[in-house]
């Protein structure tokens, strides 16, 4: 077994033995938090053992006999385009682990669900197997929904259903492009870097232009994009904290992944054609998600919409990466880009979701307008708030502007018309500041009168996020050194 | 060695800053020392930097370096700033009462962001730096945050200048597509049109950071931040530096043909309309603040023209002349609770060195002679006018608006105490009636250095500036000139002795560029936002909705066809696969679910839910999914 499938798989067995093993609550709080901390380790020592792999291949690959029948294997790898995702997520649930050591509401099942859930998302970055891959994806959608229907707030079943309902049908979509594309190759297989060397459909513009329709319109949903995203709202609001950091930080990153690892280097030729469809709905996502985030006066939905703005970005890049007219620098730049900004949306969301839920634990509400003032009686909650906004607008010396400035400058470089989403950052930094005004400024009154601090686990988590997206801001280089040759090779691959 | 000493100037001011902020509170005594003693040693590391001349790079984004370098127009500006920032954080040490280390640590991040502008040499290190002197700017705008207004204040300039960035991200885009590269000396290069979106994309960018027209309002709401923070924000560093990059990317400008022209005629109006806007302000802050903006106009027009060595001095005069105005406003702020000019008669008897200073500020701003505007702003003129006469003729009439309304600041705070003034204090905060030696020293050296930075302009060190900008051909002011332009100086400042300037409502309230500001972009796009956001509530989320259950119905129909006819004909490889992936997920679910207790026990309470409120909704959707698959497969299949 190598390094990556025990990094897959060791939650997954954990989270059996906490199920079955009735550990006192406590127990069962710190053994979650070490787990994951001991996956972080392993997810250490993978990256510690990475190095680039020649001409665009893989890296730690494992291929084991699996259903052989159908042509699919159990096939794992990483390369710069998911090794960073895999470290996101098992940062993100090592934050999540430490966030959580106060739960009360049945923490040994909520540790279990937990890890259940890591080992799926940690398992589709490094799947390399489209049925593998699809497994992964819609047992993540499972664990999310009981996740949000059983830790949940609010009109929780409602929410979760509707998130589980809209996210599944969108993978069903997937799975018909996926067995589109195990048709098309010849020998059929299911197998990713198979497909990506064959290419196949690439002589069949219409049925190629339909099965990536069906990829899009599967990752689409999941991403999301306007107009998919109408699940993403109720979702979060009644998603417990460290659920909405887990579904924005990681689970919406498997839409835009399925983009760069899938759809763009198996259907070059059809990527290529729909390039303006995709730069289109990422222009749109970007100003439509900004503005109507903009409206919203509860916080939770307000970070969800602009969500849909910072995943906007994303797709408008990797849209543009299909311009091959244009520059290969640009086009380059712009995937690079996009990859750091799933990195990026995923520290700075998360760390902003995990200090809203602090709003709704404390006084039971995520209305902007019943707070005011916080910052006198919890000046960390308010640094930290206003430190992590002015991160997910883009504020330089934070990763969202190392994302963004590759995003906008390769985009723009490959096509004038990505400059119209260059509005979504002043939108975003308007909502946002309004956000840190209402909230934190002024008199003291309504629910903030005594609002208890955050707590040093709150302040760790969220602010040890933080502190790496201050890190990725500075120092940008080590990620952009895993990435950028990723990016090159997807670029080379889709202008086939 | 060197390229260590440039990293040192940038991250001293920034990690100590940082700190400062992290600390918080519990470092509030010892901060005022801390941000001087750092503040003192940047002002000497930058004086060695402007001799050394050092370089440094490092790796940053593919293919794009953060490079940093001081030239011979940064070994000018680089240690004007960093000493008004050593002054000001001198003055603040008395000045400042809450929140010490937040205050100074702000001060001293932002001063780090001006480092790395000042001294940037590719447009994304310029870009990165340009975003936190905006940010930074924002928190100490509104550095008392239990006031909202003033908050409100920061987010206005924040929002206006980051309006103008967009300017710079689009310009770094046209670079890379423009092929010449990224480097600020590349710009130049950059083929055909490209070139003109990044001359276009800079001079957007400086002109809302410099607060030019169309984009001066926010400089006017920014007053109502700390005296300090207008004493080096607001003159010195943030709005200078929009002046500054304009000096910097001059050879872009003219490159493009139409661009120079443009920049300078921007500049030139703003002089003249800010001017008159100042003349008609009754609050000193906004007098200031105005003629900041009309100032960094003549910096702006030496940047449109060409003369870099000009416009450098002009800058660094300002930056003095301006940072002891709104030192000595301040000191009055805190000491009499006002800063109207109404009620500041006799302020400058009642304190006579910060009065004297302030006079000499004054005088220096209206352009007497041999104060340091004066001459400045001629040799800019000068160049001008080989150009243009029209626009050297602009400048001059804003000089004269320079010299007016200098002249109304002048004769006010000259004026005898009025046996009532007391009537008039307080009406802002309440003022402890004392101006601290900490407060005096630093509006001192600032007059000094009003008086005398002209200097940079006459032999030896004005040849040796324009000799080493490549400039030494440039032409200079003809004694003539200098006499005329002293000459309406003189007589604007003698004649407002006696005449009542007018103070016209347009002007007053700075053009109504704030309200139309207001009227025409905040509120419809807030309106479009609330309108979006109904139609995703109202519209879409329920076209999804009923979408569905539209789809149920036939779906059920097709259930029982499904079920008795199609299923076990379809066969094949790929529904075998489908079977095996979701029974597999089935499989891992079911296991997971029926372990996890906790789980469990949610699951049956949801069972129920579902079974009261959803009879046979998952089975009929996992029916309809079934459908889709089967429609895709039969479309692969006839056209594959």
């Amino acid at each position: 077994m190598t390094v990556l499938s025990l990094i897959v798989f060791l939650p997954l067995a954990a989270a059996a033995v906490l199920a079955l093993v009735r550990l006192p609550d406590g127990a069962a709080r710190w053994a979650w938090l070490a787990l994951t901390v001991a996956d972080l380790v392993l997810v250490g020592v993978a990256v510690a053992a990475y190095e680039t792999p020649p001409d665009g291949g893989l890296a730690l690959e494992q291929r084991a006999r699996w259903i052989p029948s159908v042509g699919s294997s159990y096939h794992v790898g990483v390369d710069g385009l998911s090794l960073p995702l895999v470290v996101l997520t098992a940062v993100l649930f090592a934050a999540c682990a430490v966030y959580a050591l106060r739960e009360q509401r049945r923490p040994r099942a909520q540790a279990a669900l937990f890890l259940f859930l890591q080992s799926t998302c940690l398992g589709l970055f490094v799947a390399q197997d489209l049925i593998l891959f699809f497994l992964f994806f819609d047992l993540s959608i499972v664990g999310m929904y009981f996740a949000i229907a059983g830790w949940g707030h609010g009109d929780r079943a409602r929410s979760a259903l509707k998130f589980f309902l809209y996210t599944f049908l969108g993978s069903l979509a997937l799975l018909v492009g996926f067995i589109g594309l195990y048709l098309a190759a010849d020998p059929h297989t299911f197998d990713i870097p198979e497909l990506v060397a064959a290419a196949p459909l690439q002589d069949s513009p219409v049925t190629g232009g339909w099965v990536l329709a069906a990829l899009l319109l599967g990752l689409a949903v999941k991403t999301p994009t306007v107009p998919f995203h109408t699940w993403l709202p109720p979702a979060h609001t009644d998603a417990p904290a460290i659920g909405s950091a887990i579904l924005a930080g990681v689970l919406l990153k498997m839409g835009t992944y399925g983009f760069v690892r899938i759809a763009m280097p198996v259907l070059p030729d059809a990527w290529q054609d729909w390039a303006w469809v995709l730069i289109t709905i990422g222009v749109v996502s970007a100003l439509y998600g900004a503005l109507v985030a903009l409206a919203q006066t509860d916080l939770k939905r307000m970070i969800a919409y602009t969500s849909v703005n910072h995943m906007g970005y994303v797709v408008l890049a990797v849209g543009a990466a299909g311009l091959v007219g244009s520059g290969e620098t640009a086009r380059e730049l712009a995937v690079t880009g996009a990859v750091t900004q799933m990195v990026s949306h995923g520290l700075t969301t998360g760390a902003l979701f995990l200090l809203a839920g602090v709003l709704h634990q404390r006084r039971g509400s995520y209305a902007m307008d019943e707070y005011g003032g916080l910052a006198a009686p919890a000046p960390r909650f308010a640094a930290l708030f206003a430190v992590g906004a002015f991160a997910s607008l883009g504020l330089p010396a934070f990763s969202g502007f190392i994302a963004e400035f590759q995003v906008f400058t390769g985009s723009i470089g490959a096509t004038p018309v990505a400059a119209v989403a260059l509005l979504g950052i002043l939108l975003t930094a308007a909502l946002f500041l309004r956000a840190v005004q209402r909230l934190l400024t002024g008199r003291t009154t309504g629910l903030s009168v005594g609002f208890p601090d955050l707590h040093l686990r709150e302040t760790v988590a969220a602010g040890g996020l933080l502190a790496l997206s201050l890190l990725v801001g500075i120092v940008p280089w080590p990620l952009l050194d895993l990435i950028a040759p990723a990016a090159e090779s997807v670029v080379d691959l889709v202008s086939r | 060695m060197t390229p260590a000493l440039l990293w040192t100037v940038v991250a001293l001011p920034a990690v100590v800053g940082a700190l400062l902020c992290l600390v918080g509170r519990r470092a509030d005594r010892m901060a005022p020392a801390v941000a001087v003693g750092t503040a003192a040693a940047g002002l000497a590391l930058a004086i060695v930097a402007a001799v050394l001349r050092p370089e440094a790079e490092s790796r940053f984004l593919p293919g794009l370096p953060f490079g940093l370098a001081v030239d011979p127009l940064a070994a000018v500006v680089l240690p004007a700033v960093a000493a008004v920032t050593l002054l000001v954080l001198v003055f603040s040490a008395a000045d400042v009462e809450d929140g010490r280390a937040r205050f100074t640590g702000l001060m001293l991040l932002f001063a780090a962001a001006v480092a790395v502008t000042v001294t940037a040499t590719t447009l994304t290190t310029l870009l990165f730096a340009w975003e936190v002197m905006g940010a930074t700017s924002y928190a100490l705008v509104g550095f008392s945050w239990r006031d909202r207004d003033k908050v409100g204040a920061g987010t206005t300039a924040f929002l206006t200048t980051r309006t103008a960035d967009l300017g710079l991200y689009l310009a770094a885009g046209a670079a890379l597509a423009g092929g010449g590269g990224l480097a600020l000396a590349d710009l130049p290069a950059a083929a055909g049109p490209w070139r003109d979106v990044v001359a276009a994309g800079v001079l957007v960018a400086a002109l809302g950071k410099a607060a030019q027209l169309p984009f001066s309002f926010w400089l006017s709401r920014a007053m109502e931040g700390p005296s300090p923070v207008s004493a080096l924000l607001h003159s010195a560093a943030m709005v200078a530096m929009g002046g500054y990059l304009l000096l910097r990317t001059a050879p872009l400008l003219e490159s493009t043909g139409w661009a120079g022209p443009v920049t300078a005629w921007a500049g030139v109006l703003t002089a003249l309309t800010l001017g008159a806007v100042a003349i008609a302000q009754s609050d000193l802050k906004q007098l200031l603040a105005a003629s900041t903006a009309a100032q960094l106009g003549f910096v702006v027009l030496a940047a449109g023209v060409g003369s870099v060595s000009g416009g450098a001095a002009h800058l660094v005069a300002h930056a003095a002349t301006k940072a002891a105005l709104f030192l000595a406003a301040g000191a009055w702020l805190s000491a009499l609770g006002t800063k109207q000019l109404t009620a500041l008669p006799g302020a400058a008897r009642r304190w006579p060195v910060v009065g004297a200073c302030a006079a000499v500020g004054l005088l220096t701003l209206a352009g007497i002679p041999p104060l340091s505007l004066w001459a400045t702003k001629d040799d800019v003129l000068a160049v001008a006018r080989e150009q243009s006469v029209a626009l050297y003729v602009a400048g001059l009439a804003a000089a004269g608006m320079s010299a007016a309304y200098a002249a109304k600041a002048l004769w006010q705070l000259l004026r005898p105490i009025p046996p009532d003034a007391d009537a008039g204090y307080d009406t802002e905060e309440v003022g402890n009636r004392r101006i601290r030696t900490p407060q005096v020293a630093p509006v001192v050296v600032l007059a000094a250095g009003a008086a005398v930075l002209g200097l940079l302009v006459w032999p030896p060190a004005g040849t040796e500036l324009r000799a080493a900008l490549g400039e030494s051909g440039a032409p200079r002011p003809p004694l003539l000139d200098l006499v005329l332009s002293a000459t309406v100086a003189l007589a604007v400042v003698a004649a407002v002795a006696r005449v009542d300037l007018p103070e016209p409502r347009w002007a007053a309230r700075w053009l109504g560029l704030g309200i139309l500001t207001d009227r025409l972009v905040t509120r419809p796009v807030l309106r479009l936002a609330e309108l979006l956001a109904r139609f995703d509530d109202r519209v879409l989320d329920r076209a999804v909705l009923s979408t569905g259950r539209a789809a149920l119905a036939p779906a059920r129909a097709l259930a029982r066809f499904d079920d008795r006819m199609l299923d076990g004909a379809v066969g094949g490889l790929s529904a075998g696969t489908l079977r095996a992936a979701r029974g597999a997920a089935v499989a891992d679910t079911a296991g997971v679910d029926g372990a996890a207790e906790g789980v469990a026990a949610v699951t049956r309470r949801l069972g129920g839910l579902a079974r009261r409120t959803q009879t046979g909704q998952l089975h009929q959707y996992y029916v309809l999914a079934t459908l889709v698959l089967g429609a895709g497969l039969a479309l692969l299949l006839l056209t594959g």
